[in-house]
């Protein structure tokens, strides 16, 4: 980064006058101060899970990525972001549906509710599904061969060999839970703001609840909806804590992409963790800029709303 | 409008599956870590969240975790006057790029910042001669939470800088006003609102934080161990009894975090209208 010298000279564009404007040396100093903070915590670790990632030159890197662990790492990430992303997003749709074109009592609670899991730490989060499922948990107790309430169901599960916890499905349902409220506490704002006159106005000219929302609901809410699953995805991708209480980390099985950064981390094998990591930072960087073009097209959408009458 | 006919459908399946769901992955099993404690005694469960090692993680967590967003605070808010403000090389760069430490995973923050403050490490290299230690203490705690709480008074506060009024500004320097006097008499105080959410929202997610700190602070006993690390090491004994213990004090201290940051968006709402009428 060139330091923020050339546009100083610039005021005027700002549309700010000597009154109300810092002097040139005030400006340029908080300029600095802002930018060497961000530096420090973000643009040299940025920089540096790269250079990391590559020092011992792109063979190295290479062959990390395509080791079996590695791969199977990228598979089960995928598939659990592949699960928790499309329920978070029907779930957000439906709860967005429900408290902006209804009222209700108790709504206000329910919104709380929704975004409960954002205020739970991670370990927490994978923690109450231990508690539930795990061997000595509350439905697991009931499960298992021994206090078995329902012998049939018992039986079935241990016929299959269908684990919840430290399997699949436990690592599924702490991301689900993670992620849970990005697409609803994205849509329920915008949908709130758009009221229900456009649909009301469906309905009475013949539309019917499907065709309004197919064809008035869901251009309104599209690049919302975008925005809610792009960040839900980054953060199902990238789930840490969760995911480490349920999985039970067995390498080549139920270790995800960050645990396998991990695992390769505690074996020293630092070059190789920066090359992992430096996925995952790629799918940040990718979610910044989708992000990004979101917004553009969500403001120039927001805009063409406004304008026209 | 409590009696007006509802044209539009769906109410029923909409709110049945929106109350489904959020029983089925949140409210039950969150519910499990209530139900698991009630088999500890009173005394048992008092025994377990004042071991020596628990009320040294929750003074670590909570200290470093205040000092973060304390500083996150400051810095934000340069941050985002900054932005907001002036124009600079590179501006719409960095702005976009504030949003980092909610994208980047973890994992990877923590890693990268361990290796960066090492004893080796591109910033740990200048540290180290001068006496400062960050990897494996309680600064290298703080490092970490401060990096992951970074966006959240930016962000809250950016927006309300935006919105505000000119001619408030104008007004206050055609009265005679000094620079310093109208950001102190009357930018700051219709930012503290939006400050203290942010404030609140970095500490909030702070408490709770995992991925990024375990790396950095080396997790020793009495020292730098923050309380998910207590949870974590009680799991990994299968002490399912105690890891829940300290689990329901975190989980009562967010609850109450989340209750808090309500009211002040509530107070925030509130003040901006009366700001604008």
């Amino acid at each position: 980064m060139t330091p923020a010298a050339p546009t100083l000279h610039l005021p005027r564009r700002t549309g700010r006058h000597h009154a109300t404007s810092e002097s040139p040396l005030v400006r340029r100093l908080l300029i600095g101060v802002a930018l060497a903070f961000l530096s420090l915590f973000l643009f040299v670790p940025l920089i540096s899970v790269f250079t990391q990632a590559l020092a011992k030159g792109i063979g190295f890197y290479a062959h990390t990525i395509m080791d079996p662990m590695t791969v199977s790492a990228i598979k089960l990430t995928l598939i659990a972001a592949a699960i928790a992303v499309p329920l978070n997003c029907v779930f957000g749709v439906c709860a967005a549906w429900t408290i902006a074109k209804f009222d209700f009592r108790g709504k206000n609670i329910l919104l709380t509710l929704i975004d409960l899991p954002f205020s739970v730490s991670p370990v927490i989060s994978g923690l109450i599904y231990v508690l539930v499922f795990g061997a000595q948990g509350w439905l697991g107790l009931y499960l298992n061969a021994d206090h078995a309430k329902f012998p049939w169901l018992a039986n079935w599960l241990n016929d299959h060999d269908i684990k919840i916890i430290f399997a699949l499905p436990g690592i599924v349902l702490a991301t689900i839970f993670v992620t849970f409220p990005f697409v609803a506490r994205e849509l329920i704002p915008l949908m709130q703001a758009q009221g229900r006159n456009e649909e009301e106005a469906a309905r009475v000219l013949g539309a019917s609840g499907w065709q309004t929302f197919w064809r008035v609901t869901v251009p309104n809410i599209k690049w919302g909806l975008l925005y809610g699953v792009i960040l839900c995805n980054a953060r199902a991708m990238g789930e840490f804590g969760a995911v480490s209480v349920v999985s039970g980390k067995i390498r080549g099985q139920t270790n995800t992409l960050p645990l396998h950064i991990e695992a390769l981390y505690d074996d020293y094998n630092f070059t190789g963790a920066f090359a992992v990591a430096s996925l995952l930072a790629l799918l940040a960087l990718v979610t910044l800029g989708l992000k990004l073009w979101v917004e553009h097209n969500h403001a120039a959408l927001n805009d063409a709303q406004i304008s026209s009458p | 409008m409590a009696h007006k006919m509802r044209v539009l459908p769906g109410f029923r399946l909409t709110l049945g599956f929106t109350l489904f769901y959020l029983g089925l992955i949140v409210l039950i099993p969150l519910s499990a870590v209530f139900w698991k404690t009630s088999s500890l005694t009173w005394s048992e469960f008092w025994h377990t969240v004042t071991l020596p090692t628990a009320l040294a993680s929750y003074r670590l967590t909570f200290g470093a975790s205040f000092l973060a967003a304390l500083v996150n605070a400051f810095f934000g808010f340069i941050v985002a006057w900054v932005l907001v403000r002036y124009e600079f090389f590179g501006r719409k760069f960095v702005d976009a790029l504030v949003d980092l430490p909610f994208a980047l995973p973890t994992a990877v923050a923590g890693i990268t910042l361990a290796s960066l403050y090492a004893k080796a490490g591109w910033i740990g290299q200048w540290l180290e001669p001068v006496g400062i230690k960050v990897a494996n203490t309680q600064l290298g705690v703080f490092v970490a939470l401060t990096f992951i709480g970074l966006p959240f008074i930016v962000r809250t506060v950016q927006p309300i800088l935006e919105d505000l009024d000119p001619e408030l500004e104008e007004a206050a320097a055609s009265l005679g006003a000094t620079r310093w006097q109208v950001f102190w008499r009357v930018l700051l105080p219709m930012l503290t609102p939006a400050l203290l959410t942010g404030f609140t929202l970095a500490f909030a997610r702070a408490l709770g934080e995992y991925g990024s700190v375990i790396f950095i602070a080396g997790n020793l006993p009495l020292k730098t161990q923050i309380t998910p690390v207590i949870i974590m090491g009680e799991l990994d004994m299968f002490d399912y009894a105690k890891a829940t213990a300290i689990a329901v004090v975190m989980l009562i201290v967010s609850f109450a975090l989340l209750l808090s940051v309500n009211v002040l968006q509530w107070w925030t709402n509130r003040h901006n209208r009366t700001s604008l009428a």
